[in-house]
Order: structure tokens, then C-alpha cells, then sequence
């Protein structure tokens, strides 16, 4: 469709602060609608990490009971621990496979909702925003963003459960040993938080980075996928090869340096670990040496302490996850809070029985506000009439369609239907009263029936077969192996780009509407076949307001009004005749087409 | 996988170098405990406090080696995986430029952009991990069994025999898992089909008011990902807890043999400890070692796909055949097509074009003509029959030496995002004023010097910001800017007025002397004055000759000029 959009309009869209905030903000938002479901989790989490916790301590109290040396161990104690241990283990692995099966479920479900958020997002926007966005770029949202807070759900809450529980335990068990010692962490936690926090920082803006350069390989490949028989055709393979490899180079580079940054995380944070025991060591020698603590006492603190860290370590692997998962999140949320089409107007009626008299009243309009395409268009329609609208490309006749339809707004003016105003009207019940046939034909993977029914429902075989036969598709249809059900697929080769849009015509046929728009509607089926369903046509215009954008200037002679447009005016409007009369630019153009 | 390894290869002595540093870093982290172990028993009877803190300096010293070299290794690991990902996607991208037409309709178009996204996105992902992880632990497992081997080899044996369940455990799940996730994948490109449907749809839906029934649509497609995603972590989820369990319960053996071995007086219970404390390092190494197993499960789903590229052989290959001396340039000799071996798409299609002069098919919808085009260029191979340029089978050209003849605008053509001077130039070697040229020629010069930046104007993709006729105008430009020797218009002027349309053929007739014109219309108009012109009817020739010979012998080349010119009939 015609847009004549800034070339900035898609790269602008991407400069936003970084809300880490507002992104957890809207992702908790999702985890809340489950929020038993996740307490449940919390519960598990806890009470398998806890029994997990407790199995170093049975096993000292086995050990203990060995301690006493040659012949002397005490076998009853021991077992006795040993079965405890074994149960202990047993149902903390139960749990936590429990635990495992039950984030699945509740990750699945937050995806689940989110996919469908984004799509009926993508459902409510304004047509704007498609013919400003690559379809690439949409899709990657909706697949690769939303799969990357998917894995970062499902695995990093749980291990973030189970490290607050080791962590929070085993400094219970350091705070009974010795809090003396425990002085060291006092030094070694800050330190861990400030260079996370450094580091998060640094590597934040990486993984957006990465996220985007991510995106703009998928809409490069996207397009260089779908434009590959031009590509063959001029042999430019190497050419966009080359292009290939500068895009491909971006992500790569763009995924390294994020990565560059993440995995610094780990060891450093293992570093600060490191660090503690030999603190520790130190420290604890030295109180040792002061007989403020016993060797045994040492020798736990440190088994502590190294369960303390651990998990601390762990998180920071989580960390990198966490990151790309909050910058997938800030792109898709971005989508889900793009102002949506403007919601009808509150006293917004509801368009029923409509005549089908349409007017514009000095309406202007521009994709952008710098560029006017319409100025002051004015024309009146009478139910039933056929209007015409002809000029040459990039005149704006589309645009009237765009209008007429409410897929955008004018800037001034106002279009009436029946006399009302069309901004008083719900959206819906005004575009049902359209039916329209395009130049870009547009069918889903579906059976034929399926793409011919699809503005009817419960449309019945019978009725789909009629107007088929009357869009001289039907015998076409019938020659095909599965008949009405066979499976239109999207790159398939075996249907024309003219029987499509007999399918398309078809489709409309089977609709009850008022006013009907042919945008080039005929310009893929040949002539001899358009001749043949010109009866259909006339019959699909009956008693209809039809808007025809036509070149062929022998389809539209017959309307009740031409409108020539140039250069966003109506230059000359009338019949045929009268036009040819007035011997300008409409009879200048009919001439040429003999010349 | 096998083609995976092999790109893996070259970065092997990286890869080496980078396990080195790793390994190095490694040990430094092992030392430590052993250090302490070493000040508790040795340094501490001293009462040496000079002592105490010299070790604590060379702990903090190792820490300071251990957190080098994790970080060097990891970024080694990180630029191994960048240049491996560089080198699949790349040569993943070269091979689907050189897929035939064929192969593309079989593979399609969106599961080749998920191929070239999503997956090498997985390979990325796993090759740096795997570097990551896959040196440490290991060498975590290996050292612990080797002190533990020192310290009680009985005790050791019972670690040791709990490490195949561990491994079939790991195989079995897997095994059934593996599956999973790739047929996830084929549900999420039915995902991806149905969004981008919907994408390119979204005028029709929103006139048709489909917007809920699209969403249910959705609504089921998205269920069916997330049972699927489901049920694969439902089954991958198995193998944490299983392992927990195995060592945990070998952990148990260890006590109760040890206290066995202890009572005996063979064994002492300070080794049971340090035993108990390896097993906790192996137990973790363990771990991230089926982190790693399921991060390769998932990616080698991935590499397959891959790999089902990669591995297609060049379908349409350069034969040798003998060179016939011939009157002609375009020759087709009783050509037969079928796309699926079944139906025949174009029947005995016979015509024979000298050089300079051009060729217009007219016919139904559905009748052939793209496809003719199509053969002519070798974008499929003929059923039987033979077509020739110039005497040559063009079977027997080679591919460059063939498509850089053509000069082509597709029904459809593709627009790609870049500026409108990129767009006619098409990465060709050709001046700016060979591309104005070609943008006059091409009826396309008005409307874009009216544009904002002209020639620089970006256009977006699939010229969303342009209308039909612009388009056509912008590709018809492309294939005449490089002065091609043959000219194939299929439909791209359609969407002209008939002024420009009469124009445009003017400009050509007059301006490219040199280059024969292959056009097909549904306008009898646009090809009426051409030299040859061919009445294509399901995949037939109806009738061929000129204009004035059509006229006179075709009904129905007669009655379409009839209908549409509304009786003005001009002799040419």
C-alpha cells in the first residue's frame, strides 16, 4: 500500500530508556495471575533445597559415629543416619521434579498468555504500524523474545529459590559457628554487589544491542530469503553474500561483545569467593591461634561458606540469562504498549442499514502531516452508484480507500456515510458494510472452501460453489486433486497469482455488504477471463456503492462517476461523457491507451 | 552433527589454547582448598602468624590467577563461538542462494529463515557453553576421581560405579527428548506461518472483521507449541532428579562401606570427610554437565536442520552438450514441464525467436506463461524437450554466463530495503547515470525525483512505501539497467497506466536496440506490436505468428484485442 513514511520512522523506535524496572514490572504482572501456582513452587523449592541442606549435616552425624576408630564404630547410628539420608534424598529429588514439571507449567503459561498479548496486540494496531515495521522484525518478537524469557523463567527462578534458601541457610549455620568470622563477609558481599551491579550495567546495554542486531539479521534474511529468485535472476548471489556477511558479522559481533561482558560475571563473582576462604583462612587461623575457635569449627565454616557462595556464584550464571531475557521483555512489551488503533469514540453507533450514500467534505490527509497527499477532497456518492477513481500512480487513489475504510484517519474534513460522520461509527460495524477485492491478493494456508468462506461464517459448501462458479474459479478448483479442500500453501506453485485473485473475488462475492471497493481488482486475471466474469462483477455491483480503481479504462466507462485524481486534488470529476466532453486530462489519458 | 564438527575443526587449537587457560584457572581454584587444608594441619601447630598471613597472600595470588585466566578462557570461548557461527551462517546462506527453485518450494521460505535464524542462534549458544562449562567440569570430575583414587581406591569404586547409570540415565532420556524439541520446532514455524500470514493479511482481516476468528486461529497453534514445549521439559526434567538420587545414594554406600572398612581398621575416618567433600565437587561438576547435555540436545535439533541444508546437492548441473549451429536465438523444441512429475504444466511448448526480434506471450490465468520464463531461465529444468540460445542447450551454459543474459522484472517482484538507486542498481557494477538512465527509460525518473531524497530515498521492505505502480516502475528500471541481451517484463507493467505502459515500450524499442524483449501481458495492447507473439491456453500454444496473423487465424487472440480495445483495431 502506498506510505511514503520517513525512512527514520522504524530506526527512531528503537531509542528508549532501558527500564529494568518497568520491565519486571510488566513481567510480574504476568507470574501474578499464577500466583498459588508459584507459591506452591516457593514451598517446594523450599522444602526440597532444605532436606538437600540437611544431608551434609546427617552425614556428619554418621561420620561421627565412625569416628571412633577400629572396632568401634557404631553401626546401629550410622545405619540409622544412612536410611534418614536416603529418604531425606529421595523425597528432595521427588520435589524437585515436581517443582520442575510445575515452573514448565507455569512458564508455559506466562508464554502462552504473553505470544497471545502480542497478537492481539498486533490485532488492534493501526494499519500504520505494518506498513512501517518489517514482518521480520514482528515475528522475532513474537518467536525468539518471547523463548528467551521462556528459558529465562523456567530455569532462573527456581535456581534463584533454591540459592536464597542455600544462602540464607548456611548463614544460619556460619552466624552459630562464629560470627567473629562471619566479619569477613562484611567486606566480600559489598564488594560482590558493587562489581554485579558495575557489571550489570556495562553488559545491559550489550544484550539490547545484541537483541537488535539479532532482529535486524532475521529481517535481513526475511527479505533476501523471499527475494531469492530476483537475487538468482540477476545473479547477484554474491553479491548478497557479501551483504549477508556484513549483517551476519553485526549479530555475531553484537552477541560477542554481550557475551564479551556476561562471562566475566562468573568469575568474578567466583573470585570474591575465592577471596572469602582465604580471608577465612586467615582469619580463622588467627582466631584459632587466639583460641577463640576450634579446628572442627574452621573446618565448617568454610564447608558453609563455600554452600554460601556457591549459590551467589550460580545466580551470576543466571545473571546473563536474566539479561537477555529482560531485554527480549522490554522489546516485546514495547510492542504491547504501541498506542493501539484509537478506540471508537464512546457514543460510537453501531452502522446498520445502511443505504450506502458516501460522501467526503473537504477532506485532507497525509502519512505524514509534512506531506500532504489529499487537499480538500470532496465528492458525493448515491446509493447504488459506481464510482470510479482514475489518475496516475502515486495520485492518492488508494488513499481514499484508506480513508473510506478507517484504516487511517483524515487530518481535516470529515467522510459521511449515510450522513454520519464515519468517526462516529464503531470501526467494526462500518468495515463490515465494505467488501473489497485488492491488487495484493491475500489467501492463508487453508483449504480453498476455507479461504472463500472466510468473511462468511458458516458459509455452506453450496454457497461457496456458487460464487466460485460465478468468479470462473470453480472448474479450476474442481480440477484439483482435493477440490474445494485442498490446502492453499503459502509458497505453493500451484496456483496463479490470477487465480488468486478469482479466490479473492469469490470471497467477496459472498458477502452481504453495501458498499463494495475494487482496487485493481481484476488487474491479475487476463482479459478473456475477466470478460467471462464480468456478468459475476456487474452482479456483485448491483445495488451496491462500488469505489473501482481500475486502469483498464473500458472496465469503469459505464460508472456514474469518475473521479480524476492528480497530485491529491480531484482535478475533473463527472461521466464518461462529459468528461471526454471536457477534452482534459481524463480524455487525454483515455486517447493514450490506443496510441 | 557430523557437518557440525567439521566446522568446529579449524578452531580446535583456539579451542586447545583457550581448555589450557581454563584448565590452568581450574586448578588455581582447586589449590585452594588444599591450601587451607595445608595452613589448618602445618602452618597453624607453628604458631607462626608471619607464616599465616604469607599463605594468605598466595591464596589471594592463585585467586587473582584463577579469576584471569576464567575470564581469558571464557572470552577465548566466546570468540570461538563468534567465528563458528560466522562460518555456518555464512556458508548456510551461500547454499540456500544456490538452492534451485525446486528445492526452495520444498524446504519453503519461512522454515529456511528460521534455519538461518533461530537455529544458528542455538549452535551459538551451545558451542560457547559448551567451552565454558564443558572444560571445567570435566576436569572437576577427573581431578576429584583421581584424589579420591589416592585417597581409598575401594571407596572410589563405588564413585566410580554410579557414573554409567548416571550416563545411561542421561542417554535414555535424552534419547526420548531429542525428538521432542524437533518437532517442537516444526510447531513453532507453524507459529511463526500464522503470525506472518496475519502480518501481510492485516487489511483483509481487519475489513472482513476476522480479527477473533484469527485469534482463535492463533489461540490454537500457540496451545499446541506450549503442550509440545510442555511435554519435551516435562521428559528433560527427569534427568536432575534421577541423578540427585543416584549419587546421593552411592554418597550412602561410601558411609556405610567406609564404616565397614573403618571398624576393620583399614581406613581412617578423616579420609571418609575429604571423600564426602570430592563427592560434593563431582556431584556439582555432574550438574552442569547435564546442563550441557541438554543445551546440546536442544542445539543438535538445530544442527540437523542445518545440516539438511548444507547437505543438498547442486540440483541443476552444467552438462556438456554439443553446440548446434542454428538460425536462431531462442529456440524452444517440444519442451514438456512438470513441477511434481505428475500433471504437465506446458505441453510440447515449440517456438523459435531470431535474435533481435521480441516475443510476446498472451493467455489465461493459469495457462503457462510465467513458466516459460522460468525454463527459458533455468530456474527449473525441462520434463523433455530442449531450449537453446544461440545453438547452445542452455542446460550446457553455465549459471553465471546464463542469468547475466537476462534482464528480468518477476510478477511480484521483490523490493529490498535500501535506497531507490541501490534498488535499480542491485549490487551491478553500473554508474549513476546508467541507473538515471535506466530510471528514464524505465517510466521511474518523475516519480522519484519527486521523492523526498530522490534517488537516495530508502525505500522499505518489499517496497512498503511505494504503490504498485512504482514498484513496477523501480523493477523495471532493474532490468534495464544493465543493458541485458534478453528482456523478460512478466506482467510488470501492469499496474502502469496505459499512457505510461505506451511509453515505456516506445522507450525500449528505441533505446535498447540491442536487447530482445520477452514480454508477457494480459493487455493485448502491450504486445501487439511485437514481433512474435504466443497464445498460450493450459499450457499450450493456441496459436502463434504476429499481430496481424493472430488477427486473421485466432478467434480468440481476436476477440480478446476486440474486447479490449473496444473495436479500434490498428493494423501494425
Amino acid at each position: 500500500m502506498k506510505f511514503n513514511a520517513p525512512k527514520s520512522a522504524n530506526q527512531k523506535t528503537l531509542q528508549k530508556p532501558k527500564n529494568t524496572k518497568y520491565v519486571l514490572k510488566r513481567l510480574s504482572q504476568y507470574l501474578l495471575h499464577f500466583k498459588w501456582m508459584i507459591l506452591l513452587a516457593i514451598v517446594l523449592a523450599v522444602i526440597s533445597n532444605v532436606l538437600a541442606l540437611l544431608g551434609p549435616m546427617l552425614s556428619g552425624k554418621a561420620v561421627d559415629a565412625i569416628e571412633l576408630g577400629k572396632g568401634m564404630v557404631d553401626f546401629k547410628t550410622v545405619f540409622y543416619y544412612c536410611f534418614i539420608m536416603v529418604i531425606f534424598y529421595v523425597l528432595s529429588s521427588v520435589f524437585s521434579y515436581i517443582l520442575s514439571i510445575l515452573m514448565v507449567k507455569i512458564s508455559q503459561k506466562v508464554v502462552y498468555q504473553m505470544r497471545r498479548d502480542v497478537f492481539n496486540q498486533l490485532m488492534r494496531l493501526p494499519i500504520g504500524y505494518f506498513d512501517t515495521h518489517a514482518t521480520g522484525d514482528i515475528i522475532s518478537k513474537i518467536s525468539y523474545d518471547i523463548d528467551t524469557i521462556n528459558t529465562s523463567l523456567s530455569n532462573d527462578l527456581i535456581q534463584i529459590v533454591a540459592s536464597l534458601i542455600t544462602v540464607i541457610g548456611s548463614l544460619g549455620m556460619m552466624i552459630a559457628i562464629s560470627p567473629t568470622l562471619l566479619l569477613v563477609f562484611c567486606f566480600t558481599v559489598p564488594l560482590s554487589i558493587v562489581l554485579t551491579k558495575y557489571m550489570t550495567g556495562k553488559t545491559r546495554p550489550m544484550f539490547s544491542k545484541r537483541s537488535r542486531a539479532l532482529g535486524e539479521l532475521n529481517g535481513f534474511v526475511e527479505e533476501m530469503v523471499s527475494g531469492q529468485k530476483t537475487i538468482t535472476a540477476y545473479h547477484q548471489e554474491q553479491n548478497m553474500i557479501e551483504r549477508f556477511d556484513k549483517q551476519n558479522e553485526n549479530a555475531v559481533t553484537a552477541y560477542y561483545r554481550a557475551e564479551y561482558y556476561g562471562s566475566m560475571v562468573g568469575p568474578t563473582v567466583n573470585f570474591v569467593n575465592n577471596l572469602s576462604l582465604s580471608l577465612i583462612s586467615v582469619f580463622g587461623a588467627i582466631l584459632f591461634l587466639m583460641q577463640h575457635l576450634s579446628l572442627g569449627d574452621i573446618t565448617s565454616f568454610v564447608l558453609y561458606s563455600r554452600k554460601f557462595s556457591g549459590p551467589i556464584n550460580e545466580a551470576a550464571n543466571i545473571v546473563a540469562e536474566l539479561q537477555s531475557a529482560l531485554a527480549a521483555g522490554e522489546r516485546v512489551f514495547k510492542l504491547i504498549d504501541e498506542a493501539p488503533e484509537l478506540e471508537d469514540c464512546q457514543d460510537a453507533v453501531v452502522l446498520e442499514n445502511v443505504k450506502g450514500a458516501v460522501a467526503f467534505h473537504q477532506v485532507d490527509f497525509g502519512y505524514t502531516p509534512d506531506r500532504p497527499i489529499l487537499k480538500k477532497v470532496s465528492f458525493e456518492a448515491e446509493p447504488g452508484q459506481t464510482i470510479a477513481i482514475v489518475g496516475p500512480t502515486g495520485a492518492g487513489k488508494t488513499t481514499i480507500i484508506n480513508l473510506l475504510m478507517r484504516f487511517y484517519d483524515p487530518l481535516g474534513g470529515e467522510i459521511l456515510i449515510d450522513g454520519q460522520n464515519i468517526q462516529s461509527l464503531t470501526r467494526e460495524s462500518l468495515r463490515k458494510n465494505f467488501s473489497m477485492v485488492l491488487q495484493d491478493t491475500w489467501l492463508f494456508e487453508g483449504s480453498i472452501f476455507e479461504n472463500i468462506a472466510y468473511g462468511k461464517d458458516n458459509a455452506t459448501l453450496e454457497e461457496v460453489m456458487k460464487v466460485a462458479k460465478a468468479a470462473h474459479i470453480h472448474t479450476f478448483i474442481t480440477q484439483l486433486p482435493n477440490g474445494y479442500d485442498t490446502i492453499l500453501s503459502n509458497d505453493g506453485v500451484n496456483i496463479s497469482k490470477g487465480q488468486k485473485q478469482l479466490l479473492t473475488i469469490a470471497r467477496a462475492m459472498l458477502l452481504d455488504s453495501k458498499i463494495l471497493i475494487l482496487d485493481e481488482a481484476t488487474s491479475n486475471v487476463d482479459t478473456r477471463t475477466e470478460r467471462q466474469i464480468q456478468a459475476a462483477m456487474l452482479s456483485l455491483m448491483e445495488g451496491k456503492t462500488s469505489f473501482v480503481i481500475a486502469h483498464r479504462l473500458s472496465t469503469i466507462q459505464n460508472a456514474d462517476l469518475i473521479l480524476v485524481v492528480q497530485d491529491g486534488n480531484i482535478i475533473e470529476q463527472g461521466t464518461h461523457d462529459e468528461l471526454m466532453a471536457l477534452n482534459q486530462f481524463y480524455a487525454s489519458l483515455y486517447q493514450a491507451q490506443y496510441s | 552433527m557430523r557437518t557440525m564438527t567439521n566446522y568446529i575443526r579449524p578452531y580446535l587449537l583456539r579451542m586447545g589454547y583457550g581448555f589450557v587457560i581454563k584448565f590452568f584457572g581450574t586448578i588455581m581454584d582447586l589449590l585452594l582448598p588444599w591450601i587451607l587444608a595445608y595452613v589448618i594441619d602445618d602452618v597453624i601447630p607453628l604458631k607462626n602468624i608471619q607464616m599465616i598471613f604469607v599463605w594468605g597472600a598466595i591464596m589471594i595470588v592463585c585467586s587473582i590467577l584463577a579469576l584471569w585466566a576464567n575470564i581469558f578462557a571464557n572470552r577465548k570461548a566466546s570468540g570461538v563461538a563468534r567465528d563458528f557461527t560466522r562460518d555456518v551462517r555464512h556458508d548456510l546462506y551461500v547454499k540456500v542462494t544456490d538452492l534451485s527453485s525446486k528445492q526452495l518450494d520444498q524446504l519453503t521460505i519461512p522454515s529456511l529463515v528460521s534455519r538461518l535464524t533461530t537455529d544458528t542462534y542455538n549452535m551459538h549458544q551451545m558451542v560457547g557453553m559448551i567451552q565454558r562449562l564443558g572444560v571445567r567440569a570435566p576436569i572437576l570430575i577427573l581431578g576429584g576421581v583421581v584424589i579420591t583414587m589416592t585417597l581409598e581406591p575401594v571407596l572410589c569404586m563405588i564413585l566410580v560405579a554410579t557414573l554409567p547409570f548416571i550416563g545411561l540415565t542421561v542417554y535414555l532420556v535424552s534419547r526420548k527428548g531429542v525428538p521432542m524439541f524437533s518437532s517442537l520446532q516444526r510447531y513453532i514455524d507453524q507459529l511463526v506461518k500464522v503470525v506472518r500470514e496475519n502480518v501481510t493479511g492485516i487489511r483483509v482481516i481487519k475489513a472482513l472483521s476476522k480479527i477473533d476468528y484469527e485469534k482463535k486461529r492463533f489461540e490454537k497453534t500457540n496451545q499446541t507449541v506450549v503442550d509440545q514445549e510442555t511435554k519435551a521439559n516435562y521428559t528433560m526434567a527427569l534427568i536432575n532428579p534421577i541423578m540427585n538420587i543416584l549419587l546421593n545414594v552411592g554418597l550412602v554406600f561410601i558411609i556405610i562401606v567406609g564404616a565397614q572398612r573403618v571398624n576393620a581398621g583399614i581406613s581412617e575416618p578423616g579420609k571418609i570427610v575429604a571423600f564426602l567433600s570430592y563427592f560434593t565437587i563431582i556431584l556439582t561438576a555432574m550438574m552442569n554437565v547435564t546442563r550441557l547435555f541438554i543445551i546440546y540436545s536442544k542445539a543438535s535439533a538445530s544442527a540437523d536442520r542445518i545440516e539438511e541444508v548444507l547437505l543438498k546437492t547442486k540440483d541443476l548441473q552444467v552438462k556438456e552438450l554439443p553446440v548446434l549451429t542454428s538460425d536462431y536465438f531462442i529456440e524452444f523444441n517440444h519442451v514438456n514441464f512438470s513441477f511434481n512429475q505428475k500433471e504437465l504444466v506446458l505441453e510440447d511448448i515449440d517456438f523459435h525467436l531470431k535474435k533481435n526480434q521480441s516475443l510476446g506471450i498472451i493467455g489465461a490465468t493459469g495457462a503457462g506463461k510465467s513458466t516459460i520464463i522460468q525454463l527459458l531461465m533455468r530456474f527449473y529444468d525441462v520434463s523433455s524437450g530442449s531450449i537453446l540460445i544461440n545453438g547452445k542447450n542452455i542446460q550446457s551454459i553455465d549459471e553465471k554466463t546464463l542469468r547475466e543474459m537476462f534482464g528480468v522484472t518477476f510478477q511480484n517482484d521483490t523490493i529490498f530495503s535500501d535506497s531507490v538507486s541501490e534498488n535499480i542498481r542491485f549490487g551491478r557494477a553500473l554508474n549513476d547515470e546508467q541507473i538515471s538512465l535506466a530510471a528514464q527509460n524505465g517510466m521511474a525518473s518523475e516519480f522519484i525525483e519527486n521523492l523526498s531524497e530522490q534517488y537516495d530515498t530508502h525505500l522499505e521492505a518489499k517496497g512498503a512505501n511505494l504503490s504498485g505502480g512504482q514498484k513496477q516502475r523501480i523493477l523495471i528500471s532493474r532490468a534495464l539497467a544493465g543493458h541485458p541481451k534478453i528482456l523478460i517484463l512478466d506482467d510488470a507493467s501492469s499496474a502502469l497506466d496505459y499512457k505510461t505502459d505506451a511509453l515505456l515500450r516506445q522507450a525500449i524499442v528505441k533505446n535498447y536496440p540491442e536487447t530482445t524483449l520477452i514480454m508477457i501481458a494480459q493487455r493485448v495492447s502491450s504486445i501487439m506490436q511485437l514481433d512474435h507473439i504466443l497464445v498460450l491456453e493450459e499450457g499450450k500454444i493456441l496459436a502463434q505468428g504476429n499481430h496481424a496473423s493472430l488477427m486473421q487465424h485466432c478467434d480468440i487472440y481476436r476477440e480478446l484485442a476486440v474486447s479490449q480495445m473496444g473495436g479500434q483495431i490498428y493494423e501494425v
